[in-house]
């Protein structure tokens, strides 16, 4: 039998993760409410679209979730993200071999990622203006540029990378994965990860303890950029044209999954975990609300929803917190 | 005047106040004491009716207050001055001061000159030297204190009550607010005073309530007991000794600072030496740039003039990270804000400023960090279910013992506190002085700065006072004295005769 220290411990440990929880349960009473008014949605076909079409937000989200925990937001990547497009297509048809595609986009990414974080983690701009400018910036640059014209003629081997549907798809949805595998583990194991938390709880504290904040919104920002290459690169191959308008609302959808996957806004708390079902959640609504044979047109207004759910949870959590804090001030 | 009778209050069944009473005469300064955790902060928060007592009743002038609220209160000329300032830091002083005071429906202009009037006249009632029209969030955690006091004086109440007011001010204001509350006494005003320092109560409490675990231990006349009776009341229990100063042997010199001067923040030609296994306090007025020499010290402030000297080898620190490497530890003032990060758990604060020596690669060694947290928790005492608990939830002497296991995991050669013991009990004091005893005999060099003179001299091995941005004197533990200090302090040389008494 468990003793009362045992559980006193785990309750701990499960109250540190309840967003996470609630939005898994509310995951799952979705997909099992669906799975009655219409099993047909668990097709293999119809699932494996909704891992293709959301495996491109969950990598922004990774990326956003890291912004967010160092107690910043970054509007500007549906904008990247297209710009990030453009130069695939472009690179690709100019010839560059397609393995050298993968790092030059990375880079791409890195480098618009960079121009955010100079800006906000060593000038110590806010973050919301920064990338509110690079959003109308980089959007705009790319019009001007491209003139709106989409990037046609794409050699053979650019879908897919060459690989055939099946492999291809499958390679996207791994690579997603993977990606949110690796940053779970860096968040909890690396060093770099305790930093992320400390500068995103508490800047000026982090800062006495050694740790340079502006150092490591530098760092954030330019995963975020990179993450945002990657993901751009892995959407733009399932199609044979590449449009210049592309991402277009894809940070809101990002926000919108970190938040609700129980990352506090107010950065130093939250999991990858915990984005992976709020980009699940989000991303799986319009698709059920279809099955369930529901008008698709409330997708937004439920979608709306659920961010207020769980910021009124947050609220709800943050006031008995409150309580439980103050008894701990006297000596509890 | 006012009375609790028997007042009860449980959190989430945690019992905080156990038929605790309390009496309060108009014209008397009524002291409660008590450890962290007695009771005191609850029982003052249902006297001004932030807190819904579970039992029991407030009464004022011998009628019961029913339903008690922070507005009721108010209205009946109850105010209060929490512990933990609580200004708004983007309005001005004078705001700050003036909002709760005015009375007035929401379409009513701002009187603006009369506001700023009211605001000076108040600071200079407690004789503060602060601008009315600047921002709070850009003053010293001593002086938001004081617009604190200020705050609360302009209330004009009959049951003025004052959690730790004089926690972090210097001797100057504390001296400044007691002739404020002994006028305010006199003209039959009754007055609550918390304070942990138990050497001003004799000065300025009429009569003492001890509180511990939640129920009323004793109510005395200040006259009738002496320092040692009030901290075996609070505790229970008898401390042995209240600075655990023990002689260890001192060796070279560690830190030497060579006419260090930073402009930035106003210090200049500071010559100092800290030796191993010296204990050297650093006294001064609140503003005479101790902190400021600190942050210096450490690289968070470089400095533009002068060298510091490491075990004889000048060292340039520009970064806290430069300062950890080379085995210095600060552990800074306002902990609450500074010292620990309040989300993270407590062995990743334990581990944040040595991270590179709980990693291989990059990778944090989990096994290890929860050894060592583990082992700190323990040695420290730091009263927790869990090492994974955010600190957010321990108490502030515990978050202290917190932010101070951070430093030693460090291993420092070099170890600087602000202000270590500030709003902590007795029992958690005693630890941390024995702590830096015990630090000391290991050879650590350790600088203390500090502003309650007592612990300076009971703690210090050599104490260098501060005066307007330089060290004026430093004495041996043999000559100092308080007047000594305080007269260096204000700025007399250390021959002459010191005129100001405490």
């Amino acid at each position: 039998m468990p003793s009362l220290w045992a559980i006193k411990q785990m309750s701990m440990r499960l109250n540190r993760y309840k967003r996470e929880l609630s939005a898994s349960l509310a995951y799952a009473g979705l997909l099992a409410a669906v799975g009655i008014i219409a099993p047909s949605f668990f097709s293999a076909t119809n699932l494996r679209d909704l891992a293709l079409n959301n495996a491109p937000v969950l990598l922004v989200a990774v990326g956003m979730t890291l912004v967010i925990l160092v107690a910043q937001i970054d509007i500007s990547v549906g904008s990247q993200f297209a710009v990030a497009t453009v130069a695939a297509g472009v690179l690709a048809q100019a010839g560059v071999p397609i393995l050298l595609l993968l790092p030059l986009l990375l880079l791409i990414g890195a480098v618009m990622g960079a121009v955010n974080g100079l800006l906000i983690g060593m000038l110590r701009l806010p973050s919301i203006i920064v990338t509110l400018a690079m959003l109308v910036a980089w959007r705009d640059a790319l019009r001007w540029t491209t003139g709106g014209e989409w990037v046609q003629n794409l050699p053979a081997n650019f879908q897919w990378f060459g690989l055939g549907q099946r492999m291809g798809q499958w390679l996207i949805v791994f690579a997603s994965l993977l990606v949110l595998a690796f940053f779970t583990w860096a968040l909890r194991n690396l060093t770099a990860g305790r930093r992320v938390y400390a500068v995103g709880s508490d800047a000026e504290a982090a800062r006495l303890a050694g740790v340079e904040p502006g150092q490591v919104t530098f760092c954030v920002f330019v995963l975020m950029g990179a993450l945002v290459g990657l993901a751009a690169l892995l959407n733009a191959v399932r199609f044979s044209t590449v449009p210049s308008n592309a991402g277009l609302g894809l940070e809101l959808k990002a926000i919108a999954a970190v938040v609700v996957g129980g990352t506090a806004i107010t950065g130093g708390r939250g999991t990858m975990p915990g984005t992976l079902i709020g980009v699940a959640l989000l991303g799986t609504i319009g698709t059920a609300l279809t099955f369930a044979g529901i008008n698709p047109f409330w997708e937004k207004a439920i979608q709306g929803a659920i961010i207020l759910a769980a910021l009124a949870s947050d609220f709800v959590w943050a006031s008995f917190s409150h309580k439980k804090a103050q008894k701990a001030q006297m000596g509890f | 005047m006012l009375r609790a009778i028997n007042i009860d209050k449980s959190y989430a069944g945690v019992h905080a106040l156990k038929q605790a009473s309390f009496e309060l005469q108009a014209g008397e300064v009524h002291a409660l004491i008590g450890e962290n955790g007695a009771g005191k902060s609850t029982l003052i928060k249902i006297i001004t009716g932030a807190v819904t007592p579970d039992g029991g009743t407030i009464q004022l002038n011998g009628t019961a207050i029913a339903q008690n609220s922070p507005r009721v209160a108010k209205q009946l000329g109850i105010a209060a001055m929490y512990q933990q300032p609580a200004l708004f830091p983007e309005l001005s002083v004078a705001e700050n001061i003036c909002f709760a005071l005015e009375e007035s429906s929401l379409l009513s202009r701002v009187n603006w000159r009369e506001r700023k009037r009211k605001a000076a006249a108040l600071l200079a009632r407690i004789g503060a030297d602060i601008d009315p029209d600047v921002e709070a969030g850009e003053l010293t955690l001593p002086q938001q204190q004081l617009v604190e006091i200020a705050r609360a004086l302009g209330a004009e109440a009959k049951v003025l009550i004052l959690d730790e007011p004089t926690a972090s001010l210097s001797q100057e204001d504390t001296q400044n607010l007691f002739a404020v509350i002994r006028q305010l006494r006199n003209e039959g005003a009754g007055i609550v005073y918390i304070s942990h320092r138990l050497e001003e109560l004799p000065e300025i409490a009429d009569r003492v309530t001890v509180l511990r675990d939640g129920s009323t231990i004793d109510t005395r006349l200040m006259t009738e007991v002496n320092r040692q009776q009030l901290i075996q009341l609070m505790v229970g229990r008898e401390l042995s000794a209240v600075f655990p100063k023990k002689a260890v042997e001192i060796g070279e010199p560690v830190l030497e600072l060579r006419q260090l001067g930073c402009a930035a923040s106003g210090i200049h030609d500071v010559n100092l030496i800290v030796r191993a296994g010296e204990i050297v306090g650093l006294a001064g007025l609140v503003g005479c740039g101790r902190t400021q020499l600190a942050d210096t010290v450490f690289g968070l402030t470089p400095s533009d003039r002068g060298d510091v000297l490491l075990r004889g080898k000048p060292v340039k620190l520009s970064s806290a990270a430069q300062a950890i490497e080379c085995g210095i530890a600060y552990v800074p003032e306002d902990r609450r804000r500074h010292g620990v990060i309040l989300d993270l758990a407590i062995s990743a604060n334990i581990t944040l400023a040595s991270l590179d020596r709980f990693s291989s690669l990059g990778i944090v060694d989990f096994r290890r960090e929860k050894q060592v947290s583990a082992d700190y928790t323990r040695r420290l005492r730091i009263k927790t279910p869990a090492i994974f608990a955010p600190v957010g939830t321990l108490s502030g002497g515990n978050q202290q013992k917190v932010a101070l296991s951070r430093w030693l995991v460090t291993n420092p050669s070099v170890l600087i506190l602000d202000e270590p013991t500030q709003g902590i009990d007795v029992g958690a004091k005693s630890e941390v002085h024995s702590l830096m005893t015990d630090l000391a005999a290991q050879g650590v060099a350790i600088l203390m700065i500090s502003s309650e003179l007592p612990e300076v001299l009971g703690m210090s091995d050599r104490i260098a006072v501060m005066c307007g941005g330089t060290i004026a004197a430093t004495l041996d533990r043999a000559e100092a004295t308080q007047e000594k200090i305080l007269a260096l302090a204000l700025g007399h040389q250390a021959n002459e005769h010191a005129t100001q008494s405490l």
